[in-house]
């Protein structure tokens, strides 16, 4: 495991980019982890590109400074490839995780030859199969946990289960659906490289 | 015992806030310290605080209502940033004129225009001068631990002023970061419970606040004022030392990292410092002698103390997250400056303007800033002007 992970996060106003990021940092809090989660603000308008940033550490952290070189990165919405450099500075023995419902043929040529791993996660069919609705972020942070390694998929699992217990004291029929969402984008995301 | 969590910036004054239960809080909403308001709002509505919640039309009415409070006999805080502080401006220095012990949090933002919501000290280097006292954090705790102090500085017999707790807006206000968090009690304790000895609700008492004062009184007032600040002086330092018996964690009017036998040195406030200090270990390793002066207290501004401890260095790069358009730099460039002029320092400075409306500055900026102290030391370049950092060609 890494002394310092560093994940940036790419998505739309709206879609919950920045929640995964916090929600990261909260998780990685509970295993014992130093961490920082924050966003970094352009317009605030819902669909505006965003990006938010993860730092997770087994020693504090002090620097205040955005991401340049993350280990992984994850992309929320697969049409931002078009206009957002998401690779940029990604570490080639990084990865970079997409949500996208395409296939690894038409994903690749978009990310600016980066060379390193690519995950693809069809966010949308993990949600509407556990959800019924549309929270991408919800998968997408279960697949980033599962292929940065920053802590072990059960003991996530089960901190999410904790804190979703907590967060929906009162909807206890939402708590199962989002705990087969994270369970589900698990096994969906998929390696394409 | 102390609880280890994880929160915001904005989220630690709040809960600073919550364990002070002040007795009034008037506030209008301004990003990026709108939580602030937000989350006491809520904790109010659930029962946990009786603060009596103001919502008013404009900062200059937050400001107002604190002041009217306060002069009460209440103990008032408020929050706000930029252009919200910038609307409070008449009325800041009726606060610190009038000597209610009013505290702000300040969540620092850029001054308009060009218009934008980012970290920049421009609102309260501004206020440099309202008779504000002003403390600044590096991070989530710092603020936490900060507000927690101001209080006691503000309401303490010998000071009476006016305290603003400040951060760096989205930097630290919206960044989770681990913070340790002091227990309720004795951080009442602490606080402790604001007894006012004049205040208007007093009954056998009758008192002015803020009357008119022609030239034969005027003076004397403002001379008063300044007395204060300066035995604000000591007061920070002995709730400082009293916070550390509490807690274990130390502050004082700034702190020094490897600083002691550092041949060049930044001074700088606020979050960047942290981003500084990865710098100062990497400089090491490489055997440079990088060392760090962090600004906690700027109002009142410890000159002495600075010069005593900057005095021994070859290259001082001093950081202004601020343009004062004076054309020769920002207002820290300036006191320090002066600070080192005063200890007959011979060490070579130069003023940075950094990180407006929020650009970044990266742990490579930072090196950067320390490799051209040391050209600048061995006259390898001209006494430069003040020069922008990362500012794009």
């Amino acid at each position: 495991m890494r002394h310092l992970t560093e994940i940036r996060w790419h998505g739309r106003g709206g879609q919950g980019a920045k929640t995964a990021a916090l929600l990261l940092a909260d998780v990685a809090f509970k295993v014992g982890k130093q961490v920082q989660g924050f966003p970094e603000y352009g317009p605030e308008r819902m669909g505006a590109p965003i990006t938010a940033y993860d730092r997770i550490s087994d020693s504090p952290i002090r620097v205040h400074s955005n991401i340049y070189n993350p280990d992984f990165v994850a992309v929320v919405d697969d049409t931002l490839l078009h206009t957002v450099d998401v690779t940029a500075g990604l570490k080639e023995d990084g990865a970079i995780l997409i949500n996208t419902v395409k296939t690894p043929e038409e994903i690749l040529p978009l990310l600016n030859g980066y060379g390193g791993r690519v995950y693809l996660l069809d966010a949308r069919k993990v949600c509407m199969a556990t959800l019924g609705q549309y929270f991408p972020n919800t998968p997408m942070l279960a697949a980033m946990v599962k292929i940065s390694q920053v802590m072990e998929t059960d003991v996530f699992l089960k901190e999410m289960e904790t804190s979703l217990q907590h967060k929906f004291e009162r909807k206890p029929e939402v708590l199962e659906g989002n705990l087969k969402a994270l369970r589900l984008a698990l096994e969906e995301v998929k390696e394409c490289r | 015992m102390p609880t280890k969590t994880r929160m915001s910036g904005n989220e630690a004054v709040a809960h600073a806030i919550k364990q002070i239960n002040p007795d009034v809080m008037p506030a209008f909403p301004i990003t990026p310290s709108t939580e602030i308001p937000q989350f006491v709002a809520s904790m109010i509505a659930n029962g946990e605080i009786d603060t009596e919640f103001i919502p008013v039309e404009s900062e200059h009415s937050a400001m107002s209502a604190a002041i009217g409070a306060s002069a009460a006999g209440a103990r008032a805080v408020t929050a706000t940033s930029s252009c919200g502080m910038a609307l409070m401006w008449e009325v800041l220095y009726v606060a610190a004129s009038s000597r209610l012990p009013i505290v702000m949090a300040l969540v620092n933002r850029g001054l308009t225009g060009p218009l934008n919501i980012n970290a920049e000290h421009s609102d309260s280097m501004g206020a440099r001068d309202s008779g504000w006292i002003q403390i600044y954090a590096e991070n989530n705790q710092e603020v936490y631990d900060n507000f927690l102090q101001a209080h006691r500085i503000a309401e303490h017999k010998d000071v009476h002023l006016p305290v603003m707790i400040c951060q760096d807006g989205f930097i630290t206000s919206h960044a989770v970061e681990n913070i340790t968090l002091w227990d309720d009690e004795p951080v009442r304790k602490f606080v402790g419970e604001y007894r006012p000895e004049h205040y208007l609700l007093k009954e056998d008492e009758s008192m002015a606040v803020g009357p008119y004062a022609l030239s034969p009184y005027c003076m004397e007032a403002k001379k008063a004022q300044a007395e204060a600040m300066k035995r604000a002086r000591k007061v920070i330092l002995d709730v400082a030392s009293e916070f550390e018996k509490l807690t274990g964690r130390r502050y004082g009017f700034f702190e020094e990292y490897r600083l002691e036998d550092a041949e060049y040195a930044v001074v700088a406030i606020g979050s960047v410092c942290g981003t500084a200090k990865d710098a100062v270990d990497a400089l090491r390793e490489k055997g440079v002698k990088a060392g760090l002066l962090k600004i906690r207290v700027f109002r009142p501004f410890p000159a002495e103390e600075i010069g005593a401890a900057l005095k021994h260095c070859r290259g001082i790069a001093i950081m202004d997250r601020a343009e004062s358009y004076s054309a020769q730099g920002g207002p820290l460039g300036a006191e320090v400056t002066a600070a080192l002029y005063r200890a007959q320092a011979v060490s070579k400075t130069v003023n940075i303007v950094y990180g407006l409306s929020g650009r970044d500055v990266r742990v490579e900026d930072m090196e950067n800033v320390y490799e051209s102290l040391e050209k600048l030391a061995n006259g390898e370049t001209e006494f430069p002007e003040y020069f922008y950092l990362g500012l794009r060609e």
